[in-house]
């Protein structure tokens, strides 16, 4: 069985993994890391992403052996010392989530899609955050929540949306 | 008609004032309080049911049906046990002694067929995804790869599909006593009378297809035994009735049986329900003296999680000619797929109360026929009978006002109740309580700029503009707090609409407060919190919340049908008054005063007219010691409630949307979507406006994205989410909320729950804003959901039908 080397939230582990196992059950049923839920089994949803290597990626469509040598952050691994990330503490402020469910998956797409545009309108938001799906929220506070979480990036003063 | 506004700057206005809360120190109810839920669900510390992880843990697998009806003539499991891993294989044979039924607990009717529903097939199988067996190994790949290894032999028997045909004499049958489930009939004034010579007779029929819930959690079930008592975690809605439905379904005592539910990644609907892997769960783990784990792949849950809607409606309104509606008679298929489920005959007649909207009539009539066919069965979908009906009813009245060339709206300011005629006991028999509907009307209007946008449709239709723009009205209203007892026994349902309530003050002055509900999703930890919060005269911050367990929650009826906040959050009310009324007795006994001179205000009792005081925590405090209590007082401040409403409660509300129909491919883009909903009083505004939101999104989706899809031999074609569509952000507008208020006269709280409003509201909205926009080219209607295929030949693009008709000749239904 293929050995891999993967950090994951800041703890790197060693682990002989079937080569079809994928991330998402190496996360969860192996390394404990349920944070990352499974909503879908044709990548269409996005419960499941998780940070690979800094960019945004649905740990259901990856290998674990193709995560050999990455790193890897989960919802879990996201705040600091206690402190929520500034994109989780929006989508709570602007009450971007029901059941929670998406959300962890919701959140990880956010804050890439910032990478790649920190500033974005909200038609920017709803086209990138087309790969993950949301059932409760009808995804007005989510995109408020997205831009809020931007503003408090960028270290701009925070402007109700 | 209106004052023209910026809807968009309305909308941050009322987004911005309802979103900053009240300021501190004000009363919780009513405050913008972000939710206790969100700090775990934003981590990543949620337990869903799929997280749980036991010692020695065992995995299931099932072995679905592919075909939708045949009888099983051999199922082989022996290589399936051979494979490494496997601890045990099983076929429906191999449980069918221990099984039991699955249960329907809705027998509507006197002629209802309740056919026998095995959790695993045995001799039949009747719809795509049926199991028929089952593996449980070490891990979940294991179990996976061992049902390859299943042998099973059908011989095919032919499906049964289409409503109309499986009724019709001489087909194939669902079941031996043949298609029929039940018949409902249900009458109030003189139909006849009111169609007799009426000068306009709208005659439609509609199709509410049938549709997938998709909560985003995927249901998971884990089973764990001792050896004498039970517990199983689910993802469900509904752990109280589940478990005296497993009880009586499985012979394990109930006394013995502990359902939890843990995190629920949302519902609407799909959770309500007994279903056969809960069954089959709960016998694995009897027979292997081990915890089982079974969790659904999507594409699995698509197969198999209850569907919803799948009706036609046949709807007949009858009218004079200044628009006035003399009598509605509606005849309704309801498809309830192979089997009876949990309240699966029970859905449309929820809606049968409801075709008359918010409207007075002479008339009504109303006669459902329930139809097996070898489907998935449907079952309670969000607002569950009430979207169907209030579909079909503003469907229906927009084709009137065209008939009569009337605007829509004032169509129905001629006919609907107005707000100094409530209470008002309509022609269905329900009395609505409170409502404003010309309120929440021209709030609307206002916001939308009705009038600004019917001169834009003018114009564009003068232009023969390829983007037609088209104006959707819905008023509606829906009967929620299910529900009082009383009327649910006179439905012959088969439980109470009650809901229970626990208030207990710890020694140190914080709250515990156990409900009976069991969200997922909706925050009743923060609600629940503010209305403690008020009632008590505590800190927010210092309630607690207990739910979904039935060994820390022991009654009751759980959560759907808009009924937690209206029926659950007054149990707790009421609980609190009583711990309220505890307490004064004990600071009276303190005080050396008569309890009638003692007041209460912001969580302190007082002698009336002095300083002197007990606060409510020094009071519980005071309880726990027991050094000195009044004769007969008990050494503590807690109390149960139970309170079942005496009437439904009846929100209401109108939305409005605007779509542009690109008139050479068919295309829709909902250009601006105003919703005004009177909820009656508000708990949490942020909360209210999220379940708007999400109720709008879901009933948008069903007007243009969502449809589950069998084939001619009965196959689901729409098995994953690449092809069950249910809407991402860029599929979807900014919606504009607001709100009025006229509080609900049946509860102490005055309120009347959001979870379905906005569902209920919106799909007729949205249909009828593309048929508004596609009446110049003779199109009455179009099958849902919208697809732009589905536009485009309605237009005549596939060489067929219409062409520009002119803008506002009516069809002919008037006599």
């Amino acid at each position: 069985m293929p050995r891999i080397t993967v950090t994951v939230d800041g703890i790197r582990y060693e682990e002989e993994v079937e080569p079809r196992l994928l991330l998402v059950h190496l996360l969860r049923d192996r390394l404990g890391k349920t944070g990352t839920p499974v909503g879908c089994d044709t990548g269409n949803c996005g419960a499941c992403t998780v940070m690979l290597d800094g960019r945004s990626a649905k740990s259901c469509s990856v290998l674990a052996v193709q995560a050999d040598e990455c790193d890897v952050v989960t919802i879990e691994g996201l705040g600091r010392d206690g402190e929520l990330h500034p994109m989780q503490e929006a989508f709570r402020t602007e009450h971007a989530l029901q059941c929670g469910y998406c959300t962890p998956g919701m959140v990880m797409a956010a804050i890439d899609l910032l990478r790649d545009d920190p500033d974005p309108s909200e038609e920017a938001i709803r086209q990138g955050l087309e790969g993950n799906l949301c059932r409760c929220t009808g995804y007005c506070n989510i995109v408020r929540a997205v831009r809020r979480g931007a503003q408090e990036m960028s270290g701009e003063e925070v402007r109700t949306s | 008609m209106t004052e023209q506004l910026d809807a968009g700057l309305v909308a941050r206005q009322i987004a911005e004032s309802g979103r900053l809360g009240a300021p501190d120190g004000g009363h919780e109810v009513g405050r913008a309080r972000r939710r206790k839920e969100d700090a775990r669900l934003i981590t990543g510390r949620t337990t869903w049911t799929d997280n749980i992880q036991l010692p020695g843990m065992l995995y299931v697998a099932f072995l679905r049906s592919p075909m939708a009806h045949a009888r099983i003539t051999r199922v082989d499991v022996s290589a399936a046990r051979a494979q490494p891993g496997v601890v045990a294989a099983y076929s429906g044979r191999d449980v069918a002694g221990e099984q039991g039924s699955l249960p329907c607990a809705w027998p509507v009717s006197e002629d209802v067929v309740i056919p026998d529903h095995p959790p695993m097939a045995v001799d039949e199988v009747r719809y795509v995804g049926e199991a028929v067996a089952c593996v449980v190994a070490t891990d979940r790949y294991r179990a996976a790869d061992a049902l390859e290894s299943i042998e099973v032999d059908y011989e095919p028997l032919e499906a049964v599909l289409d409503m109309t045909e499986a009724l019709a004499e001489g087909g194939p049958k669902v079941h031996e006593t043949g298609n029929q489930a039940f018949t409902w009939k249900f009458s109030g004034g003189d139909i006849e009378a009111a169609f007799r010579d009426a000068p306009v007779v709208i005659d439609r029929t509609y199709v509410q297809q049938r549709l997938i819930p998709t909560a985003m959690e995927p249901r998971a079930v884990v089973a764990t035994t001792d050896g004498g008592a039970f517990t199983l975690y689910s993802a469900t809605q509904i752990p109280h009735v589940l478990r005296v439905m497993l009880a009586l379904t499985t012979g394990i005592p109930e006394h013995r049986l502990r359902v939890i539910a843990p995190d629920v990644g949302g519902g609407f609907g799909s959770k309500l329900q007994v279903t056969a892997e809960e069954v089959l769960c709960l016998l694995l783990t009897r027979r292997l003296g081990k915890p089982v784990k079974w969790t659904e792949s999507r594409s699995e849950g698509n197969m198999t999680v209850h569907h919803g809607r799948d009706q036609i409606q046949r709807i007949s309104v009858a009218a004079d000619r200044d628009g006035r509606i003399r009598g509605v008679r509606v005849d309704l298929l309801a498809d309830m797929g192979a089997y009876l489920m949990l309240v699966t005959p029970g859905i449309p007649i929820l809606g049968a109360f409801m075709y008359n909207g918010i409207y007075k009539m002479d008339a009504y009539d109303f006669t459902c026929t329930g139809v097996f066919t070898t489907k998935m069965p449907t079952d309670a979908y969000r607002g569950a009978g009430r979207p169907e009906a209030t579909f079909a009813i503003e469907r229906a009245v927009d084709e009137l006002a065209h008939e009569l060339n009337l605007d829509p709206i004032e169509v129905r300011r001629r006919n609907w109740i107005t707000h100094q005629e409530f209470p008002y006991t309509t022609i269905a028999g329900l009395t609505y309580d409170s409502g404003n509907y010309e309120a929440a009307t021209d709030r609307a209007l206002a916001l939308f700029g009705y009038d600004k946008l019917r001169a834009e449709q003018a114009d564009r239709r003068d232009r023969r503009d390829p983007v037609q723009l088209g104006i959707g009205v819905s008023t509606y209203t829906e009967m929620c707090g299910l529900a009082p007892s009383r009327v649910l026994g006179s439905l012959s349902y088969g439980a109470g609409g009650w809901e229970h309530a626990t208030v207990r003050m710890l020694p140190t002055g914080k709250v515990e407060v156990v409900t009976g509900t069991s969200p997922h999703g909706q925050g009743h930890e923060t609600a629940w919190s503010q209305i403690v919060a008020d009632a008590l005269g505590v800190p927010f911050d210092d309630v607690s919340v207990l739910h979904g367990d039935t060994a820390i929650a022991p009654r009751g009826m759980d959560t759907y049908g808009s009924r937690s906040l209206v029926v659950g959050g007054v149990a707790v009310l009421r609980a609190c008054e009583k711990v309220r009324d505890k307490a004064r007795n004990l600071a009276a006994h303190l005080l050396e005063a008569a309890p009638g001179d003692i007041e209460f205000a912001a969580g302190e009792f007082r002698v009336r007219g002095t300083s002197e005081g007990r606060t409510i925590q020094e009071l519980a405090l005071a309880a726990f010691a027991a050094h000195d209590l009044p004769e007969g007082f008990e050494p503590r401040l807690d109390a149960d409630a139970t309170f079942d409403p005496e009437n439904f409660s009846f929100p209401h509300g109108t939305h409005l949307c605007a779509v542009e129909v690109d008139t050479e491919t068919g295309a829709v883009r909902i250009r601006s979507y105003v919703a005004v909903d009177d909820v009656g009083s508000v708990v949490n505004p942020l909360i209210v406006e999220g379940q708007v939101h999400g109720g709008i999104a879901q009933g948008i989706a069903q007007a243009l994205f969502e449809e589950a899809v069998y084939d001619t031999e009965g196959n689901l074609l729409t098995t994953t989410m690449a092809d069950y569509l249910i809407p991402s952000a860029a599929d979807l507008p900014e919606f504009v909320t607001d709100r009025t208020e006229t509080p609900a006269t049946s509860n102490p709280l005055g309120v009347k729950g959001v979870g379905e409003a906005g569902t209920i509201a919106s799909t007729p909205a949205v249909v009828n804003a593309i048929v508004d926009a596609l009446r110049p080219y003779g199109v009455r209607d179009v099958a849902m959901p919208c697809t732009p295929e589905r536009i485009w030949r309605a237009l005549g693009g596939d060489g067929a039908a219409a062409g520009w008709a002119g803008p506002t000749e009516p069809e002919g239904g008037a006599r």
